[in-house]
């Protein structure tokens, strides 16, 4: 398999897991992967990505532009910032849920989203309603990633990511956490026969 | 066994492989997981340490690489004009045991304050230095650093760039490792004491070893030429190379990288260019190897055109990246090959996103108060190095200089000694006290200056990723030492005002600043307050939204990313608040109260 994944959204937002459980699922499945994340000062509320490339022949650490098939998103405005990644045809899963920029007003996320749609194949979610059930929106980083897998575009199985959200939560969190991956999962589902 | 590790946990784990007996740095990005990748595996017989800085940990593991011991020093690049004072002489008086200093540079700049060259620090000290392209290779070529540096007895520099330090790959690694034993030291003034006749001798010695490098590091396997004979060639370097790799430029011209930048591989690169009229360097930093190409180019009288940076087909500034690596190899060759993209230049205005101080972060609370006492007064904020950089922010606004760690203590009483009416203030982090810090407070003292000191303590070098320092009272031997305490450092130095103050009890704060505004001399508070990060408080603020008046004097004020407008109030996000307070503690009205339990 050759795919690149890349994950953005706002430092805080929980995107470092989503990448490290992708990932290892990937390795786990005989891939090769190499990935890079945002650290440092942009970490602190800044805009954030994580590059997962997945196969053999990928020398840049980050993903060119034009070259991911997935893009997933935990903020609307971030899906826009870095669509430059995703190639023709690709697909993005879109957290529609603002987050505003620190000591800002908010911002009217509706024309991000009008944006995208336009643009390319978009998966909407919105993260305060999926998480509701779940008391947190540090939820979303699995829940997005089971929509992903389940709408068939991560190309990993669920029982790979599954065995990894075993390995890489906190025990205590597990049985929450994989609550929320098949949760995304069914959302991923449906997105998919509705497409 | 198989471990998928960051670029910097793959030059420990080769520093490990290579069986390095002492492990000495100072946190800086893009440089700080190495060591703490160090302590995460098995390191019996290795001695680690956080130093207070990289001067301090330069020194540190020369005396252990005399001995015969293998010494790794990390640190960023900057932190290398810190240690550079030892490395210059270190360079004369040689090493025994394998000794690496890794600087990594950060293009861009990402989290820096400069886009400075190790490659050229390498020149300026006559040592070598490796530039891996990729996590995989910096894990061999750390090994490969270790033995050059033993063989010539030199310390040797080794140059990862942020691309490099931050990305994850799978490296084969034992499942154990041995710490090599020195031999211990051997006494010989000779050798160990620098005085200018052995520099003299040493310098002579360098010069002549260092064109013996040069010739070992022609026949380096890292250094490699790609694709076909052709009349263009791109020559690069580091993570440039991946860049142009990616591109597939080896098949458009010949691909020639050069991985040991100095003492240039002159031979190699003789060869490499038999054939070629036209060079495209494509690098990041400084056009440290065009420069070495046209000296090439002169000296041999070799009809090659060389572009690159100092043509101006580069910039000069920022980082490298596949796509620009792409657009000049494709100008360079005539190929058209970059992939096809979504055309975005008709998006919508995107919303900036600066960082900030995290919620609840006491650092707010400390130049709140400062600020709030210094209203109306004349008074200048000078900043340092860390978290509480991020106090230049709007609305805060509490950083009028930053220079470089530790600077903003002496720059306060340079502030004063040509503006005696001002009140100067300087803002330092505990970890940075530490590194930097306390010499400039002696010369406050010493030489008459009017300043209050805020040490920002929060017990813990927050920016890099929550190291232990001094203040801490943990070490990176996983022992519980003896915490030096700030309070009597500063008295001990001379500070006769020292008081300790809790940056979220607002109104005493800024009380304190004002009274201590109107004494002479040198004064220091510790507004103390550990980090969030590492200690969540178990209660939260909410919003009363019944008595909020809409008047959005919470936002205007603090800037606290958990505070929001939704609807004309004021929403406190729970998912970011930590229940610090000062928004309480500011509303006009009372209507952020209570600490809300959950």
């Amino acid at each position: 398999m050759n795919k690149d994944i890349l994950i953005c959204g706002v430092g805080g937002q929980g995107t470092v897991l989503a990448s490290k459980i992708i990932a290892a699922a990937a390795m786990e499945e005989g891939n090769a992967v190499h990935s890079a994340e945002t650290i440092g000062m942009a970490q602190r509320g800044g805009s954030v990505t994580s590059h997962v490339r997945i196969g053999e022949g990928a020398y840049s650490p980050l993903i060119p532009h034009g070259s991911a098939e997935l893009l997933l998103a935990f903020e609307p405005a971030e899906a826009v910032r870095n669509l430059s990644y995703l190639c023709p045809g690709g697909t993005a899963v879109v957290n529609t849920s603002v987050v505003a920029p620190a000591g800002s007003a908010s911002y009217d996320g509706e024309p991000m989203r009008a944006y995208l749609e336009k643009k390319c194949r978009c998966i909407f979610v919105d993260s305060e309603e999926v998480c509701r059930p779940f008391g947190s929106v540090r939820f979303f980083n699995i829940i997005i990633t089971g929509i992903a897998a389940g709408a068939g575009v991560l190309g990993i199985s669920r029982e790979t990511l599954t065995e990894q959200i075993r390995r890489r939560v906190k025990p205590k969190f597990v049985e929450e956490n994989l609550k929320a991956f098949a949760a995304g999962y069914e959302i991923g589902s449906g997105a998919s026969r509705q497409v | 066994m198989k471990e998928y590790v960051m670029g910097n946990g793959a030059i420990a784990l080769g520093s490990l492989k290579a069986g390095v007996g002492l492990v000495a740095g100072y946190p800086g990005t893009p440089s700080s997981e190495i060591i703490e990748t160090v302590a995460k595996y098995p390191h019996a017989g290795v001695h680690l340490e956080w130093s207070v800085n990289e001067k301090a940990a330069l020194e540190v593991a020369a005396a252990a690489a005399y001995s015969g011991v293998r010494a790794m020093v990390t640190m960023k690049q900057v932190g290398l004009n810190v240690a550079s004072d030892p490395l210059m002489s270190l360079a004369y008086v040689g090493v025994k045991g394998g000794m690496v200093i890794v600087s990594a540079d950060d293009p861009g700049p990402i989290s820096s304050q400069t886009e400075q060259d190790t490659r050229r620090f390498a020149d300026f000290a006559r040592i070598p230095v490796f530039d891996p392209a990729s996590p995989e290779e910096a894990y061999e070529m750390i090994q490969d650093a270790f033995a050059c540096s033993e063989k010539y007895a030199t310390p040797v520099l080794f140059r990862p760039t942020t691309r490099v330090c931050h990305a994850y790959a799978s490296v084969e690694v034992p499942e154990s490792f041995t710490a090599r034993a020195g031999d211990g030291f051997v006494r010989d003034s000779k050798r160990w004491v620098i005085f200018p006749r052995l520099s003299y001798i040493n310098h002579g010695r360098i010069e002549e070893r260092n064109v013996q490098i040069g010739k070992d590091f022609s026949a380096y396997a890292r250094n490699t030429v790609e694709g076909t004979a052709a009349e263009k060639a791109i020559v690069t370097s580091g993570v440039s190379y991946a860049y142009v790799k990616e591109h597939g430029a080896e098949e458009q011209c010949r691909l020639i990288r050069i991985a040991t930048a100095f003492p240039f591989p002159e031979d190699f690169a003789r060869k490499a260019l038999d054939g070629v009229k036209e060079v495209l360097c494509i690098e990041e930093l400084s056009p440290y190897i065009e420069e070495q190409l046209l000296k090439l180019a002169g000296r041999y009288h070799l009809d090659i055109r060389i572009s690159g940076k100092l043509d101006g087909t580069v910039p000069h500034n920022g980082e490298m990246s596949a796509e620009l690596a792409g657009r000049l190899t494709d100008a360079f060759t005539g190929g058209i090959a970059l992939p096809e993209c979504i055309d975005t230049a008709d998006a919508p205005a995107l919303p900036a996103r600066p960082p900030v101080l995290c919620a609840g972060c006491p650092h707010r609370a400390s130049f709140y108060a400062v600020k709030q006492a210094m209203k109306g007064r004349r008074a200048f904020f000078c900043g340092d190095i860390g978290c509480y950089t991020l106090g230049n922010a709007m609305p805060l606004d509490m950083v009028d200089t930053c220079l470089c760690m530790g600077a903003g203590i002496t720059m306060a009483q340079g502030l004063y000694h040509v503006d005696p009416d001002a009140v100067c203030f300087a803002f330092v982090g505990d970890s940075t006290f530490f590194a930097s810090g306390m010499t400039g407070v002696v010369n406050a003292v010493y030489n008459e200056a009017d300043m209050i000191l805020c040490v920002l303590d929060n017990s813990t070098t927050a920016m890099t990723g929550h190291q232990p320092h001094p203040g801490t009272g943990r070490n990176m031997m996983g022992n519980i030492v003896d915490k030096v305490d700030i309070a009597k450092v500063l008295e001990g130095i001379g500070v006769k005002r020292v008081v300790t103050a809790d940056p979220l009890d607002l109104q005493a704060s800024v009380s304190l600043i004002r009274e201590l505004a109107e004494e002479k001399g040198v004064k220091a508070v510790i507004f103390k307050s550990p980090c969030i990060a590492i200690s969540r408080p178990d209660s939260k603020c909410a919003v009363d939204s019944s008595k909020c008046i809409g008047c959005q004097k919470c936002i205007r004020e603090i800037g606290c990313p958990a505070l929001t407008m939704i609807g004309g109030k004021a929403v406190i996000d729970a998912d970011l608040c930590t229940g610090c307070g000062l928004c309480a503690q500011i509303c006009p009205v009372g209507a952020i109260g209570g600490k809300k339990d959950e």
